[in-house]
């Protein structure tokens, strides 16, 4: 029973991660053809790949636990915004070019944190697929953080924009160290990261990073949260309805 | 003049262990930080290496076709540096 | 060496078929023949992302989503290829950028027309790529050495494009009848403009014939164009899909097919700016250039700094 219970648990935690990831990349993707450069549009569209690529790990492992003939596209295609499940931050819109970079630094470091972590996990699957995903986060980060220094210390311009992103993303952040009944479940297993774990070493990165690239620490003075319960933010919805025109459309095709 | 933001620089890559880097473009970059990480995201989509070089274009010294008299020409006349050049009997022609 | 004997020497590389390098003396016709045909080159890949990225966000499975993402960011690095190999010949990447904005560069026609459907994103790839390699592989015999290496390497890495696009439209055409027709349609549509791309009748073709005298071009464009149409019947045949052309036939004597005209006079309007999307495609352009410009600017400017406190420390 315990048994059965867990991997009803560790689906919906694969779900999760998926969705996480699913909706990152989609809101990377749209940067393909719209960056500052064309140097940028390509390693932009790199990351964005890494992401699609990780939502399809996440949702096959979560297909196979539920083996009930769904595979990683009914996952991703055909369940609503309240049925999504990923963390605020990700569907937020891709704004402008720092408001993306901010986003992807606040994602990257908490990930190389999250990864490292789930490699451990007493899950094999998961531990796998956070082995090949922390390699790709490592390089992320690399760059999301030089980014954060040249448009926090570059023009006045990119100073203000940078710190607004900052500002506008920093109540989001709160719910990622955020633990519900389930996960807490799947942490005493083994199987999950205690993610309430992550907070100090993220903020101490952070911090430091900001201060390196002259931009303020928000105060915490505002979170939203609710991602994880399928309380979204208007965004998602929009999200949703692009990515799953077609393939809602025409209802039990292949493609 | 229209303004080029930033260096031009050109990126090498050892394609496997064992081989020489080779010259495969350029790309744009603010530092060579940057660069080597455009190198990486541009010219390895395939998994095409194992080890990446890049430099700033303007730092190569490279020879003019003006040189090439003086510099290539004077080879011409030495085959001798040539394997080529030395004929041996069939049985030990392998060396 | 005297200019004589420079364009001697120029010539005598071209015609024992040896490659022309950065460093070497070259006509000045030939050095802007060759920057007008690669920058026009680089130019149509990059704007060649936007049909195609018009589709990324509502791709109908998430394989579809990765393969499109990482064919119109393999479009954006041949593009990158190209202007860096332009720039070989002393033109900054800003200038060619510059002559695109300013409509003074020219780029593929074919990218005017509209990506309707998710059947286009299969028949761009199968027909669009499919004729550009067509063009591509003759261009690995061009003379100048740095874009024939350039088109080594894209012809390599185009393959999986035309491929990805082929078989995009086999699955509509093994799916359902509206599938079916959706592919039928995106065919019906690209056939003539994948046609076009090949350019006009050599005997009305500008820079032809000096293209062909110094190798630049391999091979002309209403033989490139008969290629294109001869491997191209056999692949509709196998969908399952009506051929555009009703004049299609195998002409037993020339071993090739015979075809209809193309509509020239389309060919030209839209050439001269009267496609379906000229505007909103060189408009994409100008906008995110222009979006960017803040980020470019604060590249310059962290670069200063860092040289700055160098200096100091």
């Amino acid at each position: 029973m315990a048994e059965q219970n867990t991997r009803q648990d560790t689906l919906e935690y694969a779900q999760r991660l998926g969705d996480d990831a699913v909706v990152l990349g989609h809101r990377l993707s749209e940067w393909c053809s719209n960056a500052p450069f064309l140097e940028e549009d390509l390693a932009l569209a790199n990351t964005a790949l890494d992401f699609i690529g990780r939502a399809r790990m996440y949702y096959g492992y979560a297909a196979e636990l539920a083996d009930d003939g769904r595979d990683e596209d009914d996952f991703a295609y055909l369940r609503d915004q309240r049925d999504y499940r990923n963390l605020l931050l990700h569907e937020l819109p891709r704004g402008d070019f720092a408001f993306t970079q901010a986003r992807q630094y606040f994602i990257d470091v908490y990930n190389q944190l999250f990864l490292e972590e789930l490699r451990q996990s007493a899950d094999e699957r998961l531990a796998a697929i956070a082995a090949k995903a922390v390699k790709e986060s490592r390089y992320h980060l690399r760059r999301s953080r030089d980014w954060m220094l040249r448009l926090g210390d570059g023009t006045e311009e990119s100073h203000r924009r940078t710190q607004t992103a900052v500002d506008n993303l920093w109540g989001y952040t709160h719910e990622l160290f955020e633990l519900d009944p389930l996960e807490q479940r799947l942490v005493d297993a083994g199987v999950a990261v205690d993610v309430a774990a992550l907070r100090d070493p993220w903020r101490e990165q952070v911090g430091t990073l900001l201060d390196e690239a002259t931009l303020r620490q928000p105060a915490d003075d505002w979170a939203v949260r609710g991602g994880r319960e399928g309380y979204h933010t208007e965004n998602l919805g929009h999200l949703l309805t692009e990515m799953q025109a077609l393939h809602r459309a025409y209802p039990g095709c292949s493609w | 003049m229209i303004k080029e933001h930033l260096d031009l620089y050109e990126v090498f890559i050892r394609g496997k262990r064992g081989l020489d880097h080779k010259h495969v473009g350029s790309l744009h970059a603010e530092d060579p930080e940057q660069a080597l990480e455009y190198a990486r995201d541009i010219y390895t989509r395939r998994g095409e290496g194992v080890s990446i070089w890049v430099v700033r274009s303007r730092d190569i010294t490279a020879s003019q076709e003006d040189d090439s008299e003086a510099f290539y020409d004077p080879s011409n006349d030495k085959p001798y540096r040539l394997a080529t050049y030395y004929r041996l009997p069939d049985e030990v022609n392998n060396m | 060496m005297t200019e004589d004997e420079l364009e001697q020497a120029f010539y005598r590389r071209i015609e024992n078929e040896e490659k022309i390098e950065p460093k070497d003396w070259m006509p000045e016709g030939y050095r802007q023949n060759l920057i007008r045909q690669i920058s026009q080159h680089a130019h149509s890949e990059v704007i060649g992302m936007q049909p195609e990225g018009n589709w990324i966000t509502r791709a109908p499975s998430l394989r579809r989503k990765a393969i499109l993402l990482a064919k119109v960011q393999d479009e954006g690095g041949h593009g990158l290829y190209l202007y860096s190999t332009a720039e070989t010949l002393g033109i900054s990447r800003a200038e060619m950028i510059e002559a695109l904005q300013s409509c003074k560069a020219k780029y593929a026609s074919i990218f005017n027309y509209p990506a309707q459907t998710w059947a286009d994103v299969g028949a761009i790839g199968w027909l669009v790529d499919g004729a550009a390699i067509v063009n591509q592989v003759s261009l690995q015999r061009t003379s100048y050495g740095p874009y024939s290496r350039s088109m080594i390497r894209i012809c390599k890495e185009e393959s999986f494009h035309q491929r990805q696009g082929y078989e995009l439209m086999l699955t509509l055409c093994r799916g359902t009848e509206e599938q079916k027709a959706m592919a039928q349609d995106a065919l019906n549509r690209f056939y003539w403009p994948a046609l076009m791309m090949f350019g006009p009748h050599d005997s009305e073709s500008a820079h032809s014939a000096k293209s062909m005298q110094w190798k630049i071009k391999r091979e002309s464009n209403d033989d490139l164009r008969q290629k294109f149409i001869d491997q191209t019947v056999p692949q509709i045949e196998f969908l399952g899909l009506e051929h555009p052309d009703k004049d299609i036939r195998w002409n037993e004597e020339r071993g090739h097919y015979d075809h209809g005209e193309i509509d020239w006079d389309e060919f030209y309007r839209v050439i001269s700016g009267n496609g379906p999307c000229n505007r909103q495609r060189i408009q994409h352009h100008i906008r995110v250039h222009e979006e960017g410009a803040w980020v470019r600017d604060a590249m310059s400017a962290y670069q200063q700094k860092k040289r700055q406190r160098a200096q100091a420390a």
